[in-house]
């Protein structure tokens, strides 16, 4: 359901349409909504589980997930290696949860970008922050470029689009600086031309980025299949202590 | 009446000793300590050894009238300051309809004459609807009682427009109250910018924000002389400016809110909207800075910043949801957090309660002294409790200390020697 054909579009408030959706007994809402911590707000109100399909600029658990899962089918493993999360972190939930689950794997996280989408503090989570590309590519084992969300950006964060390309577009040269082996990652829509070039996303020996979309469905359909079964067995559970012998009437 | 038995806490003198109190009228006519209290008073209250100081000044309450009487009104503002040991309230005129003409300010007054038993001063905005473009009519204003100059949080953007009414201001010898903020860098900012931030995902303003904010209202006082008050000083960056511009002789002096002073920014935890405020909590360093500040005198006054929001403007995503917090009730009882915590003495507390407000607006109150209204405030500074919102007496329940443990309670607040909270 897209918020603008739901009664929010009317006034409703975010807690409305939870109490709203939870009368229905659903198993599981999955959620995604443009304001960090409106998912988190609206699994308080409800009885069932809720997966946070992005909030705002705040987290995307399964977009990091389903990485992981590319990465390590890729490399063979999901630690110690060298990762690099390249552009508009400021606005990028991916970049948040995947610096989160990245590091708990013990592998060596850069962020990438131009100062000015790289904010205040993130050189306090661990990871090292380059403002040049090429070095900040040198010799890692992943790429992992982001999206240039413009539709977030109230101003002037790049001068423009294609100076941006210039200096932080994935191209082939940029490329040769990361490991010969490194693998190219997008968690899509791509704006090729911007942050990517066109034959670097298409390049079925680096890119799997294709791939990346195809984890999404497994991990997806495994995270739904786990919370619907945990969420039903609790239910089973609290029913059980209702009909235990002597409660009833 | 006579107040014997009583710890005085005495911001002037800046003691704390074991004496009484004598009111006669309304008026304190005589404090003692070792020597005989007078005889034949008619009435004598044994303060049992409790604390006894001036009563709160708190500049920059929010009162919902006009308006949004729903959020608040004078009775209910009224019981709760009350409750909260708070004599005398200024209100802020960021209402709506905003207070900017007499007419207005002549409903509030009798508003708050018929519905309050505390103290009620006005401030009135310094332009027309505070949107920074006309100023208000500040000598008509001022005739009809207004204490006080602000455009609240809606800082003016157009410095000729802010020199001018500084200017006019300064011809009437009235005070402002200025925000100090950059509002073009801090606008859409609901957070300090930080790691906090960042990890959570929030538009964020640098603290920087309100430094540029005060050197540039330091400047234009300094050029036109005007008295101002600085509403909320909440960043160490701050500190340097205000000491160079206090100590270069400008009229200023500077606030700070009591939840800059007791919380900090990890206290929004998972995007709890009561600890929304305008500016944003800040880290615990700023927090640190701004105790030692005050402690110091460099910042001038504690106040509650009491802004009341119904459930419906804070039960929002963090982005959407209204800032502010209520906090009348709990202003000395978390203030008291600092005296127990060893950063300030209670004579120090009550110097930026109650002696530094009264001061700053030119009233009698806020002394422990002959001649003094019989503004007081009798509290237990130790007696624990756990707050429970939901028996707050303001209309609006959003404070960011529900089931906050705190140590001290009010027992009883008289303005001009009428017992109005608790018994005597």
């Amino acid at each position: 359901m897209a918020m603008q054909a739901s009664s929010i579009k009317k006034g409703e408030t975010l807690i409305d349409t939870a109490l709203t959706l939870n009368a229905m007994h659903p198993d599981l809402l999955v959620v995604r909504h443009p304001q960090s911590g409106a998912v988190d707000l609206l699994a308080q109100k409800v009885n069932c589980a809720v997966l946070n399909a992005g909030d705002g600029r705040h987290e995307h658990p399964t977009q990091a997930l389903l990485d992981a899962l590319t990465i390590r089918r890729a490399k063979g493993r999901l630690h110690r290696l060298n990762i690099a999360i390249c552009g508009d972190i400021a606005h990028s939930r991916v970049a948040r949860s995947n610096i989160l689950l990245l590091g708990k794997m013990e592998n060596r996280v850069r962020l990438v970008g131009p100062p000015t989408l790289v904010p205040a503090g993130f050189a306090d989570f661990g990871v090292e922050v380059y403002d040049n590309m090429r070095e900040g590519l040198q010799d890692v084992d992943v790429v992992m470029m982001l999206r240039l969300q413009r539709e977030r950006m109230d101003g002037g964060f790049i001068p423009s689009e294609r100076e941006y390309y210039h200096r932080y577009g994935l191209d082939a040269d940029k490329l040769s600086h990361a490991k010969p082996d490194a693998i190219v990652m997008h968690p899509g829509p791509m704006n090729r031309g911007v942050e990517i070039d066109g034959d670097i996303a298409d390049d079925i020996n680096r890119s799997v980025i294709q791939e990346q979309v195809e984890m999404g469905v497994a991990v997806r359909m495994a995270a739904m299949d786990l919370l619907v079964r945990n969420h039903s067995g609790a239910q089973q559970d609290a029913l059980a202590g209702s009909t235990a012998p002597g409660t009833l009437a | 009446m006579l107040l014997q038995n009583a710890r005085l806490i005495d911001p002037e003198a800046g003691t704390e000793t074991h004496g009484w109190v004598h009111l006669s009228d309304g008026v304190i006519t005589a404090v003692g300590s070792t020597e005989e209290a007078p005889q034949g008073a008619d009435k004598v209250v044994d303060c049992r050894g409790k604390c006894l100081a001036p009563g709160i000044v708190d500049i920059g309450v929010k009162v919902c009238e006009p308006g949004e009487r729903h959020k608040e009104s004078y009775a209910s503002a009224g019981r709760a300051a009350a409750a909260g040991g708070v004599t005398t309230i200024v209100t802020r005129p960021d209402t709506d309809p905003v207070i900017d003409s007499p007419e207005t300010l002549e409903f509030v007054a009798r508003r708050a004459a018929s519905d309050a038993a505390i103290n009620v001063l006005h401030m009135a905005a310094l332009t027309k609807g505070r949107q920074g473009r006309e100023m208000a009519e500040i000598g008509f204003l001022l005739d009809a009682g207004a204490v006080a100059f602000s455009d609240c949080d809606a800082v003016v953007t157009n410095t000729k427009v802010l020199t001018r009414a500084l200017t006019y201001a300064r011809s009437l010898d009235a005070l402002v109250m200025l925000h100090p903020q950059e509002p073009v860098l801090s606008a859409g900012a609901v957070a300090t910018s930080g790691k906090f931030a960042s990890l959570r995902g929030l538009p964020a303003v640098s603290s920087m924000a309100e430094r540029m904010g005060l050197d540039r209202d330091i400047a234009l006082v300094e050029m036109t002389g005007a008295r101002v008050h600085f509403d909320q000083i909440t960043t160490a960056r701050a500190l340097p400016a205000l000491d160079r511009a206090k100590r270069n002789g400008l009229d200023v002096t500077a606030g700070v809110s009591l939840h800059h002073l007791t919380l900090n920014e990890l206290d929004i935890a998972d995007y709890r909207t009561f600890f929304k405020l305008k500016p944003p909590l800040r880290s615990e360093d700023d927090r640190q800075a701004v105790i030692a500040a005050l402690r110091d005198g460099l910042i001038d006054i504690i106040s509650s910043m009491h802004t009341p929001q119904d459930e419906e403007s804070k039960r929002l995503p963090f982005e959407e949801a209204a800032s502010g917090a209520v906090a009348l009730e709990t202003l000395l009882p978390a203030a008291l957090r600092l005296v127990h915590s060893g950063d300030l003495s209670l004579p120090q507390l009550f110097r930026a309660l109650s002696l530094n407000p009264a001061r700053r607006l030119g009233l009698d109150s806020g002394r422990l002294a002959v001649g003094a209204p019989g503004d007081l405030v009798l509290f237990d500074p130790d007696v624990p409790f756990v707050l429970d919102r939901a028996k707050l007496l303001s209309k609006s329940k959003n404070t960011p200390f529900d089931g906050a443990r705190m140590q001290g309670r009010v027992l009883s607040t008289l303005v001009g020697g009428t017992c109005i909270f608790g018994e005597l």
